[in-house]
């Protein structure tokens, strides 16, 4: 190798590159309501992390003689009809909900990735397992949800306690019964990607079927993916405040932003802030999710980039 | 030209391919791409594969080494010996080791050959890594060597980056040092220098001579430019239909062109100098006359019968196999073009 010589002439015109991720946060910045969305969500994660350090109530905590109490300087959002802090189970609920949330996408997303790239690869799995994505599709999910839960519910408490029972049981069934849109799109993704001549390339000089798919495939259908798991988390979260609403997620000394307005609506008329809080907390995540998934995807797409 | 082709022939054969046949399976029938195809490859040869579009050039070479996506193509018979084994007949793992190791391809368009979202070094350290075993430092320093023979400058640097960092020359240089990775005994460079434009043409292919001197590798190399071939290669197969029509060492086959179909190829080739006489200059370039053939049946006749000025009743009831006309010389033709009459049948017998 003539390094030492090369080198000095070959790095004066070197322009300076621009990563793949600066160009994309660049487009990103010039999408206002994604920017607004991710200062939205930005501010309620903090909120929801280091909130209970500051707001130092006991979420649990029965007050029976300060009950259905307005906004005060103690109690900033009220109280409800036991007395306990609203505030400070927003917060708490809000760590649940948002865990449920992201834990629930990425099995979603890890399922449905899984089937989607060995359905777009392999052409003997493409039938069965679209079919099998179908089939997911068709069911109608409220119900079977129910189904589910009230089967496993008790197994699994006993098994791993009351409150991480639960939790692993809801992730499991939002995640096992939202991986479809996600199979389908990277399924499509693989399609085309596989067809590229990078990839007969790659399999002409000896490389790994396995290798393909993760090193070459992969990289290439991330996009989509990206999108589609920001969109999941919206998904996850609506998923599980129903089902928390239908009174079937956690226990009731467990509050999830879905529990909380479950036991607010009863009292809809006496202290309504308890129906509108955390209404309010899940419309803002999910609406500041969604516009960050919208500019993320514009952002990823260089044919929309810089437009 | 005579120095460089005589030593070929007599090299050991690294590369014995016979009877290829592949078909398509498409939403209007079958097409029968290749219909039987054979060449021997020896040491240090360079063969140039010419023929149209369509001709099967490429199909034959991706048959071979099993990259063609199956469904739609399907190759119902071939045997190739490589190494003494049918790499046709190979299992999965032991013809992942004959690609890349045994034998390196160089496809068309270097800009969509390399994936866009790896950094040209880890594409070019893969093979290294997946066939010989290195460490990811010794697969780095392997491939900056690469970049270096190829003539990328500051090789080292320029591992660090992603092909749309790279000229359309520069890929291509890059796409050769991939597959130049783990010395393969065999190079096939389909259309190399197609995408390109015609001064980084120049420079590829001046690479690809200066590479052949030093590492001595047998080269099979598919174009449809004939002048490309006539300063490369040091036996040619002219391809027609999905069939080899003929097959000679290249002055013989440009100097005395025996099936209809080479030499009217040969005779479509624009002069660079013309004839002098405006009037001449200011022609129409030749072309063949006639459609390509249609290849949804495989061929019961010759298949340039119908586009052929020498046809006559036998050529639409057989198709020639290849006959040799001369030494180291084959055609598939009926007609002797150099007697001007029909060929006595196999007077040499099939070649």
């Amino acid at each position: 190798m003539a390094e030492p010589a090369t080198a000095v002439v070959a790095d004066a015109p070197l322009r300076e590159h621009r990563a793949l991720w600066t160009d994309v946060w660049l487009a990103f910045r010039k999408h206002t309501g994604a920017l607004v969305g991710v200062s939205v969500f930005a501010l309620i994660v903090v909120a929801v992390l280091f909130g209970p350090h500051l707001h130092a109530v006991d979420p649990q905590y029965l007050d029976l003689g300060a009950r259905n109490q307005g906004v005060s300087f103690a109690h900033p959002m009220g109280t409800d009809n036991l007395g306990r802090d609203m505030f400070a189970q927003m917060l708490a609920g809000g760590r649940v909900s948002l865990a449920v949330g992201f834990t629930a996408m990425l099995l979603a997303l890890v399922l449905g990735t899984f089937v989607g790239v060995l359905a777009g690869y392999f052409n003997r799995l493409d039938g069965p397992l679209m079919r099998l994505t179908d089939l997911f599709l068709a069911l109608p999910l409220l119900p079977l949800l129910l189904v589910i839960i009230m089967l496993f519910r008790d197994t699994l408490r006993a098994a791993f306690g009351p409150e991480s029972g639960i939790f692993l049981l809801i992730v499991f069934v939002i995640g096992v019964t939202s991986w479809m849109q996600t199979a389908r799109i990277v399924r499509g993704e693989v399609l085309a990607v596989r067809e590229r001549e990078f990839v007969t390339a790659a399999r002409s000089v000896g490389v790994r079927e396995r290798r393909i798919i993760t090193r070459h495939v992969l990289p290439n259908v991330l996009s989509p993916i990206m999108v589609s798991a920001t969109l999941g988390i919206a998904n996850a979260i609506i998923t599980e405040s129903a089902l928390s609403f239908l009174g079937l997620g956690f226990p009731p000394d467990f509050p999830t932003w879905g529990r909380l307005l479950f036991d607010g609506a009863n009292f809809i008329e006496i202290t309504p802030a308890r129906v509108i809080w955390p209404g309010l907390a899940i419309s803002l995540t999910v609406l500041s999710v969604n516009y960050i998934g919208d500019g993320l995807r514009d952002a990823l797409d260089p044919r929309l980039r810089g437009r | 030209m005579a120095a460089r082709g005589a030593p070929a022939v007599d090299g050991r054969c690294v590369l014995d391919v016979e009877d290829v046949r592949t078909r398509f399976h498409t939403a209007d029938g079958v097409v029968h791409a290749v219909n039987g195809v054979g060449f021997r490859l020896h040491e240090g040869e360079l063969l140039g594969v010419v023929g149209e579009s369509g001709s099967g050039k490429s199909v034959t070479m991706l048959s071979m080494l099993g990259l063609l996506p199956t469904p739609p193509a399907e190759v119902v018979s071939g045997r190739a010996r490589f190494d003494g084994v049918d790499i046709m007949r190979l299992g999965r793992d032991a013809l992942r080791q004959v690609r890349g190791a045994g034998v390196g391809f160089v496809f068309q368009d270097p800009m969509t050959s390399l994936n866009p979202v790896l950094t040209v070094g880890y594409q070019i350290a893969e093979p290294l890594r997946a066939h010989l075993g290195f460490s990811k430092a010794e697969a780095w320093r392997r491939a900056a060597e690469l970049l270096d023979l190829v003539g990328i400058p500051s090789p080292a640097s320029r591992l660090r980056e992603y092909p749309h960092q790279f000229s359309g020359g520069m890929r291509q240089r890059a796409m050769i040092a991939l597959a130049l990775a783990c010395e393969p005994k065999v190079l096939v460079a389909d259309e190399p220098t197609t995408a390109l434009d015609v001064t980084v043409q120049a420079q590829i292919l001046d690479l690809v001579r200066k590479l052949r001197r030093e590492l001595g590798m047998a080269i099979v190399w598919i174009t449809h430019d004939l002048g490309v071939v006539a300063g490369l290669a040091d036996r040619v197969m002219v391809m027609y239909g999905g069939l080899v029509v003929e097959r000679a060492d290249v002055e013989a086959l440009y100097l005395r062109p025996r099936h209809p179909y080479t030499r009217a190829l040969l005779g479509t080739l624009p002069s660079v100098t013309g004839s002098g006489n405006g009037q001449e200059a200011r022609k129409r370039l030749p072309s063949i006359s006639g459609q390509p053939p249609s290849l949804t049946t495989a061929p019961a006749a010759c298949p340039f019968a119908p586009r052929c000025g020498h046809a006559f009743a036998r050529c639409w009831r057989e198709n020639p196999p290849l006959l040799k006309v001369a030494g180291g010389h084959e055609a598939a033709c009926w007609f002797d073009v150099e007697a001007g009459a029909p060929r006595r049948q196999r007077e040499n017998g099939p070649a």
